[in-house]
């Protein structure tokens, strides 16, 4: 490896205009004319709009519109949709309702928007919402899952009786019922996970542009995909053609899954810049956040696991109620299907297993994908109930752990997976020795000396990232291929330029993706720039989430450079007079091997441009794209350990020591790798003890709305972490990646609701483990 | 309508603004001074610390009329001729910074803290001091060492100085 090569630790590109205040975020865009957007929003969660009165308000000061969503409906505008299609276990279509980007009949949560103003000024543009009329007819509202199932409750969509969207399974349940039926140990649990909200410190945004001389548009927004907003826009909402419609994320403040979907707002943006006849900027606030964006998790699940004599399991089965909110996102019904129930045989050889997901639609904000999207939802039902399981059998948690490891790859589990590569026993063994298992009851006595009470717990994960190949996700309902493009242009001095279709909001790209370039050619990655996030630049690309912007959106990256370099080879050869074969690319120079001709990887790319001695036939110029298609998911794994020290008289739990043992493969850059890490165990233990969306269960109001009520880490809540890597590299892809970005998130809570369990001896917990919640806990357990 | 004079980054300002106009929006759109971020609407994240007279304020929680002949430094004024000032170098030095969202403010308030504390900081007390600040990337790892480390530095140039 070079000091700028696959391996090094090198510091980003990026940083230097983050640091100076030089990002540039959607809502630090600025066009002449701009004019400012706010909502008016339902203040109920479930009502019929009767009427509404938007006189007062188009006669406010500033106001030059006042739109509502019979207009939209008028001219056109489509339906939001989910791109996933799920049938249910009796072959029926999901039950999708319809999602109106500005609602004209009915509300479904409270902030469903009804209606938009467009202002000269932010402050003119809220005062004029405020003085919209609507006369509601407020109806009830159901928002618990479960709940809303029940007979008698209220209805949100016609299309959807029951408020089921669908009610889905995968495995074999004769087979896991036998196991069941005929095993030594059944261990029983019902796991709640709690709902979040993603919070990316960058509240979303969007600007719409409408240029009525090219009847053209062009959209600012805060995305992960903007291809994929750019095409869905255009496909189904009917915003405008694609060769009409330009859609640019440019700086994004974080995404973590909930700035994948395409939301009412940039559709609103776009088609209001043309009805107003100006630019149109709206950015959230945290409340509007709070109420808008997509929320993660929100699962109920009953798990039975089945034991043989020695301790092996022998089947698992899993009923989860998952709430879908009051429409369905763009990917929500993936989450709970085929990112989470082909995750539920965990790292362990499961012979049989079943799941059954019922999705439910409640009066609250919409459940997408958020960091991880499923799998942490397997995880967590995996790894608590291997926990309770180690501790009913009288077997160390490694030790059952250990007898069910899968050992032999790939390997075929029951639901849908095949496992390529991995060594779960590395990863177990480096985060025990890290973590000091064997010292822990020297550690928990010295600690009850002081009145307080020490816990353990560990987590084993995997995950499946990349999100493709696109026929695999095809055939289970995809509407979307899932795939990845990149461009590499070599310019006639020398210099590279990389136009690629995944996007960074964190991940640093810009600094990752130009060390495979100077690993490849040896020249310094400050020759090399990363063009992502313009639908004008790039012509297509899937995006990033799913922990694929390595796996997928490289592999395609590492294609293109393939050919480039082929290309450069010949050049370098006819220059030379040499066989192409014998050329070798070393330091920024093309060399003949044995010999000391060389020719400057500039003058060859120079070479290219001025075309007057190129090998017979060959098109001048040095520019080559790829789409690259993997052949299997990858399978990210490790081995979480949490300690914690309890204090029974306050419930308080305080985390003495955090261990991340992760196999991801081959990594280009490991510091980037870390603070990925670092980041998702932040979320993880953010779930694990601090973090909750409550809505009241009769008004469904929103009762977490700001950074009051809602508990986000702060720095004095979070320790240091311990992190480290095991390398088994990924068999499926160039470069051996598997991907890195949610493994934290995903691992990360089972390790902390296990360690306080075994702090308080109660294992009756639910998330977030609340001071309050773990003080009763003890007090129950008697302790 | 009020006008409203200050100092920003060395530089005279005066602008016409709504009375309700607070000192976050004066240097965003007021200035086209962008890098001062808002990331929420209680006071809570941090991302518009900026410093006022010295000492670090979050700019959403004053009026811009309250700020009137102050000295304002805000991100964009920290670097002395595109050379990073050493809490930024930190910064990027132990990657602590992810989407770079929060940075702005991160970095004004290690500064503010360095300020105080000097080499009296340690890994709690940065924790502390830090919990007016939101990340949502980084778990704070990072951050916190970046500061610890940019505290240790400037105080050995500091020292060096006095020498």
């Amino acid at each position: 490896m070079g000091v700028e090569g696959i391996g090094a630790r090198v510091a980003r590109k990026e940083d230097k205009r983050f640091l100076m205040g030089q990002g540039r975020y959607t809502d630090d865009m600025s066009v002449p004319g701009m004019r400012y957007a706010a909502f008016v929003r339902s203040p109920h969660a479930h009502a019929r709009i009767r009427s509404i009165d938007t006189s007062a308000a188009g006669d406010m000061p500033g106001v030059i519109a006042v739109l509502t969503g019979k207009e939209m409906l008028d001219d056109g505008i489509g339906n939001l949709i989910c791109g996933w299609m799920i049938h249910s276990k009796d072959g029926s279509p999901m039950k999708m309702g319809a999602w109106r980007p500005i609602a004209h009949e009915t509300v479904r949560y409270v902030g469903d928007a009804v209606a938009v103003v467009v202002a000269d000024s932010m402050g003119e543009a809220r005062d004029a919402a405020e003085a919209v009329l609507v006369d509601y007819e407020v109806l009830p509202a159901v928002t618990d899952a479960v709940r809303a199932l029940e007979a008698g409750q209220p209805q949100l969509h016609p299309e959807a009786p029951g408020n089921l969207i669908f009610d889905w399974q995968l495995g074999d349940s004769d087979a896991t019922d036998a196991a069941i039926a005929a095993a030594a140990h059944v261990t029983e649990i019902r796991i709640v996970n709690n709902r979040l909200a993603p919070n990316p410190m960058e509240p979303r945004a969007a600007l719409g542009i409408y240029d009525s001389a090219e009847d053209h548009y062009t959209c600012y927004t805060t995305s992960q995909n903007p291809h994929v907003a750019r095409l869905v826009m255009s496909a189904f909402y009917n915003v405008a053609p694609e060769n009409k419609l330009r859609v640019i994320a440019p700086d994004v403040g974080g995404g973590f899954g909930s700035k994948i979907f395409i939301y009412p707002e940039e559709i609103v943006c776009l088609w209001a810049s043309r009805r107003a006849g100006v630019p149109v900027k709206w950015t959230s606030d945290r409340t509007e956040a709070f109420l808008t964006d997509a929320h993660g998790r929100d699962h109920v699940s009953t798990v039975k696991m089945a034991f043989d004599a020695d301790n092996r399991i022998t089947a698992l089965k899993v009923d989860t109620i998952a709430n879908f909110g009051a429409y369905m996102s763009l990917f929500s019904s993936s989450v709970p299907t085929y990112l989470y129930a082909t995750l539920l045989s965990g790292q362990y050889a499961i012979p049989a297993i079943h799941a059954n997901v019922r999705a439910v639609y409640t009066n609250t904000a919409a459940v997408d994908a958020y960091r991880g999207a499923g799998r942490p939802e397997a995880t967590y039902l995996l790894e608590r109930t291997m926990e309770t399981a180690a501790r009913e059998l009288g077997v160390s948690p490694a030790e059952l752990r250990r007898i069910n490891f899968i050992r032999a790859f790939p390997h075929q589990t029951p639901v849908i997976m095949n496992y390529d590569a991995g060594d779960y026993e590395a990863s177990l063994e480096a985060a025990m020795a890290a973590a000091d298992w064997n010292g822990f009851p020297a550690r928990k006595a010295e600690a009850a000396s002081r009145g307080m009470k020490r816990g353990i717990g560990m987590s084993c994960y995997i995950e499946a990232c990349g999100i493709a190949p696109s026929a695999a996700v095809g055939s289970l309902g995809a509407g979307v291929g899932l795939w990845e493009s990149a461009e590499v242009r070599v310019n006639a001095v020398g210099t590279i330029e990389v136009l690629t279709g995944s996007h960074s909001h964190g991940q640093g790209h810009e600094t990752t993706f130009a060390q495979l370039v100077a690993e490849r050619f040896g020249v310094p990655i400050d020759s090399v720039s990363i063009v992502h996030g313009d639908t004008d630049k790039v012509q297509m690309g899937m995006g990033t989430y799913g922990s694929r912007s390595g796996a997928v959106g490289m592999s395609a990256i590492v294609k293109a450079l393939d050919k480039v370099e082929a290309k450069a080879k010949k050049i370098a050869a006819h220059l030379m007079e040499a066989d192409e074969s014998d050329i070798v690319i070393e330091n920024g120079a093309l060399k003949v091997a044995g010999t000391d001709k060389s020719v400057p990887w500039f003058q060859m790319a120079l070479a290219a441009y001025t075309a007057h001695n190129l090998p017979s036939g060959m098109e001048p110029g040095l520019k080559e794209g790829a789409f690259y298609d993997p052949s299997n998911f990858t399978f990210p794994a490790g081995c979480y350990i949490a300690e914690v020290e309890v204090d029974p008289e306050t419930g308080k739990t305080t985390i003495v020591q955090f261990v991340a043992a992760d196999d991801f493969g081959n990594i280009i850059n490991p510091m980037i790798v870390e603070g990925q890490v670092h980041g998702g165990i932040a979320q993880g233990i953010g779930q694990a003890l601090l973090e909750g969306v409550h809505y009241d269960p009769e008004t469904g109001q929103l009762l977490t709305a700001s950074y009051m009520d809602y508990t986000m880490p702060r720095a004095d809540d979070l320790p240091s972490f311990k992190v480290s890597h095991q390398v088994t590299p990924c068999p499926g892809n160039p470069l051996g990646i598997k991907g890195c970005g949610e493994a934290g998130a995903i691992g990360s809570p089972p390790a902390l609701i296990n360690a306080i369990t075994d702090a308080i001896g109660n294992n009756d917990l639910t998330m977030p483990a609340t001071p309050q919640k773990v003080w009763a806990a003890a007090l129950a357990a008697g302790n | 309508m009020a006008k409203v004079a200050m100092t920003v980054n060395g530089r005279k300002v005066s602008r016409e603004c709504e009375d309700r106009t607070l000192l976050v929006h004066f240097i965003r759109d007021q200035l086209s001074l962008t890098g001062t971020h808002v990331g929420c609407d209680t006071s809570q994240c941090g991302a518009c610390v900026v410093h006022m007279d010295g000492k670090a304020v979050k700019s959403c929680s004053i009026l811009a009329a309250q700020a009137a002949g102050a000295e304002i430094l805000t991100i964009e004024g920290l670097a002395a001729n595109g050379e990073l000032h050493p809490v930024q170098a930190a910064f990027k030095a132990n990657h602590g910074l992810q989407c770079g969202f929060c940075t702005p403010g991160m970095v004004m308030s290690a500064v503010d803290m360095i300020n105080r504390y000097g080499a009296r900081l340690d890994e709690k007390t940065v924790r502390e001091n830090l919990e007016g600040n939101i990340c949502r990337c980084t778990g704070y790892h990072n951050i916190v060492k970046a500061i610890l480390a940019a505290a240790e530095e400037m105080g050995a140039a500091g020292r060096q100085a006095a020498e």
